[in-house]
This record gives structure tokens, C-alpha cells and sequence, in this order.
């Protein structure tokens, strides 16, 4: 009866994890060429910085050369930090193609958007050409691995970063901090609405 | 009391399965509608602009499904506002638009709608001003519909014939198959038997 029980329990749970798995939709534009992971951790590590506190300041090499910094735009840009998982991944693919078509909203917010992954350079670069001509820096945080990912507390247990987004005023105060379900692709309304309450 | 307290653990097991088993039957294993298929059971969120509802000739109400649209043909766009070839494709499906309703022959007859898979109302609204897109775009928001007809990937194409009878057959179902407006638009006459109708 016991034994009974425990397989009916973990019948249950397999059902239900089945039944919650995370959708999306895969452009073409990618081809075959996307790794499916599968589902996973919706979320795998602990914040290390809370809204209110100034952002920790980073340089990464970004894709189109050169380093950026975050302290460059202190003053002068709101900056919108999207970290993603992992390059020629499934919700990853379809997440910056569709902030590519709304510059016109972080330009009306003073913003600017940079995309940060755990990926090397030459991955960065190949994968992101498939998205069009990006508007937005897209940083490599590959070495040291994760370093910035981890100093905001978004570095999961696997080495890839969650899928969070920081919104930093231009006083380089956290004003935001979204991390999603690593299996879902966040609501762009909900960044609108956080970057349409920061002053310009 | 004891009997009845230990059924709790089973009976919550059993609903849980049951629930998974319903959610997995209605949507795993869904293939893309094929020629000569039926579409699948789906349920489109009415648009709130008038023009668009006088567009589709629906009367009101909360959902509609694709046959009830008033056309002889109806070209769906599976889509995405995520998808960089639907952003590049935009312009041409809005020509696709214009060219059937500037043809008096056609524009009572085909009918073009957009789904916005895994998008939301403000989502497919982003994309609609964007592209200045003409024709009625309607959210998928929890991938419903995207389920239903296979988890293609974007942007997606489905030809349906609507009979005069109210039934109804898919006549064209392909990925990323946009070679342009005309070449299109060709396509869809030939194969929907439109084409030669009076």
C-alpha cells in the first residue's frame, strides 16, 4: 500500500512538471540550430544586491569591440542590464530580437539596454548576427566566468546566468530587479512600465 | 478518521495526475494542420477595434473562431513580435494586405489575420505600431493556440477555405514560405481553387 502510495506521488509529480513545462516560439531565423535544454530551475541563485543600493560597477568586451563600463552612463543614461542564459538557447533567442523593435521606447526613457551572457565573444557574435543589426551593446561576461553575473547575485549553480533585468537610474541606483522564470521570456510591458516611471 | 486522513495524500495524487493527464492529451503530440485538415479546436480573442471586427465581419462577443470569419479564404500569420524574420516580413504581408483589398475580386473574399504566438495584447500592439500593420493581430498570449497547431516555429502560414456550408479545410500550411506579396498571394489563388472562380 505504502509502495502504492509513493509511486502514485511521483507519478503526480512528473505530471505536474510536465503540465506546467515552460512554452515559447522559435523564430526560423535560427534555423536548426537551437539547443533545447529542457526545462529547467525556474531560478538558481540569490540576489546580492536589492533596489535602492548603487549598482555595482563592471567593464566587459562587447560584441562590436571595445569595453563598456556601467559607470560611463552614470549621469548621463538610464541603463537597463538584460542578462541572459545562454547563447543559441530556445527563450534567450526570442527575448533581444524583440527589444531590437522598440528602441524608440528606451530612447523616449533616456535608457539605453545592455545585453550581458556567460558566452565568449565569438559566440556572442554569431549568434546575435542572426537577430539583425542589433541597436544595444551585447557584453561578454566569459572571463573571469560569470564575474559580473555573480556580483549582482544572478550567477546560477551551473554557471550560466539567470534571466533577470536591472533597471539603474542615472545615479547608478538599482531601480528594478526582475528575475524571471529561466524558462520564460519576461513581459515586455513590465520593463516599459518600470523604465516610464524613471525620471529622463 | 485515521482511514479517511491517509486517503488525502491519494486523492490529491489523483486529481493531479488526472489534471496533467487532461493538460497533456489536449496539447502534446499536436502536429501543424496539413492539407485537407480541419484546424484544430481554436479560440481567437475578438479584436476591440471596430474596424478590424467589420474587417473579419464579426458581430461582437469575447472569441471567435476562424471559420466564422466572413471570407472565402483566410491566411493566418503565426508570428511573434520576438521574431526577427516576421519583423523583416512585416512590410511585405502589409503589401499582401493592400493588394487584396485595392482588388475588388478579392477583398471580400480573402481575408489576412496575424496570431502572436506566447504575445501579449501589448506585445502584439508594439509589433502592430511598429510595422503599421493593417490587418487584424491577436495575442496568443499563454501559447494556447501555438500548442494546438504544432509549436511551429515563426513566422508560420495557413491557407483555410471556408465553404459556403460553414465547413471548412486547410490548403496550405508552411514555415517562413513569404516570397514576396505577389508571388504569395498567387500561391494562395491557385492553391485555395480561388483562382478561376467568378
Amino acid at each position: 500500500m505504502k509502495k502504492h502510495g509513493t509511486l502514485i506521488l511521483t507519478l503526480a509529480a512528473i505530471s505536474v512538471v510536465l503540465w506546467s513545462a515552460g512554452a515559447f516560439c522559435l523564430s526560423d531565423a535560427f534555423k536548426n540550430n537551437i539547443y533545447n535544454p529542457g526545462l529547467l530551475k525556474p531560478t538558481d541563485s540569490i540576489l546580492k544586491v536589492k533596489v535602492g543600493d548603487i549598482a555595482p560597477d563592471f567593464s566587459l568586451p562587447s560584441v562590436s569591440g571595445g569595453r563598456i563600463s556601467l559607470s560611463q552612463y552614470r549621469g548621463k543614461k538610464n541603463v537597463v542590464l538584460s542578462f541572459v542564459p545562454a547563447a543559441w538557447t530556445p527563450v534567450c533567442s526570442d527575448q533581444w530580437p524583440g527589444y531590437n523593435i522598440v528602441k524608440d521606447i528606451f530612447d523616449r526613457n533616456d535608457a539605453v539596454l545592455l545585453g550581458i551572457t556567460v558566452d565568449n565573444i565569438p559566440t556572442l557574435f554569431a549568434w546575435t548576427n542572426q537577430m539583425g543589426n542589433l541597436w544595444f551593446s551585447v557584453l561578454s561576461d566569459f572571463w573571469p566566468h560569470g564575474a559580473v553575473a555573480d556580483r549582482f547575485g544572478v550567477l546560477r549553480s551551473d554557471g550560466v546566468s539567470e534571466r533577470a533585468l536591472f533597471v539603474i537610474d542615472k545615479k547608478g541606483i538599482i531601480r528594478y530587479i526582475g528575475v524571471s522564470d529561466i524558462n520564460e521570456r519576461p513581459r515586455l510591458e513590465i520593463l516599459v512600465k518600470k523604465l516610464e516611471r524613471l525620471e529622463r | 478518521m485515521d482511514n479517511e486522513i491517509r486517503k488525502i495524500p491519494m486523492a490529491l495524487a489523483t486529481i493531479a495526475i488526472s489534471v496533467a493527464l487532461l493538460h497533456c492529451l489536449a496539447f502534446a503530440g499536436n502536429l501543424p494542420p496539413v492539407k485537407g485538415d480541419v484546424l484544430p479546436e481554436i479560440q481567437l480573442l475578438v479584436p476591440e477595434n471596430t474596424i478590424h471586427r467589420n474587417y473579419l465581419g464579426l458581430e461582437g462577443g469575447t472569441f471567435f473562431k476562424i471559420p466564422e470569419i466572413k471570407a472565402k479564404v483566410v491566411i493566418i500569420e503565426i508570428f511573434s513580435m520576438y521574431c526577427p524574420h516576421c519583423q523583416r516580413e512585416a512590410p511585405g504581408i502589409n503589401r499582401l494586405y493592400s493588394i487584396i483589398e485595392g482588388n475588388p475580386d478579392l477583398k471580400d473574399k480573402i481575408k489576412l489575420i496575424g496570431i502572436g504566438a506566447g504575445n501579449s495584447s501589448f506585445e502584439v500592439d508594439v509589433f502592430r505600431k511598429k510595422y503599421n500593420v493593417p490587418f487584424p493581430l491577436i495575442p496568443d498570449e499563454d501559447f494556447s493556440i501555438h500548442k494546438r497547431i504544432g509549436e511551429v516555429r515563426t513566422p508560420y502560414f495557413l491557407g483555410v477555405k471556408i465553404n459556403d456550408d460553414g465547413t471548412h479545410r486547410v490548403f496550405f500550411s508552411k514555415l517562413n514560405e513569404f516570397k514576396g506579396a505577389e508571388p504569395f498571394l498567387d500561391l494562395i489563388l491557385k492553391l485555395s481553387g480561388l483562382k478561376g472562380e467568378g
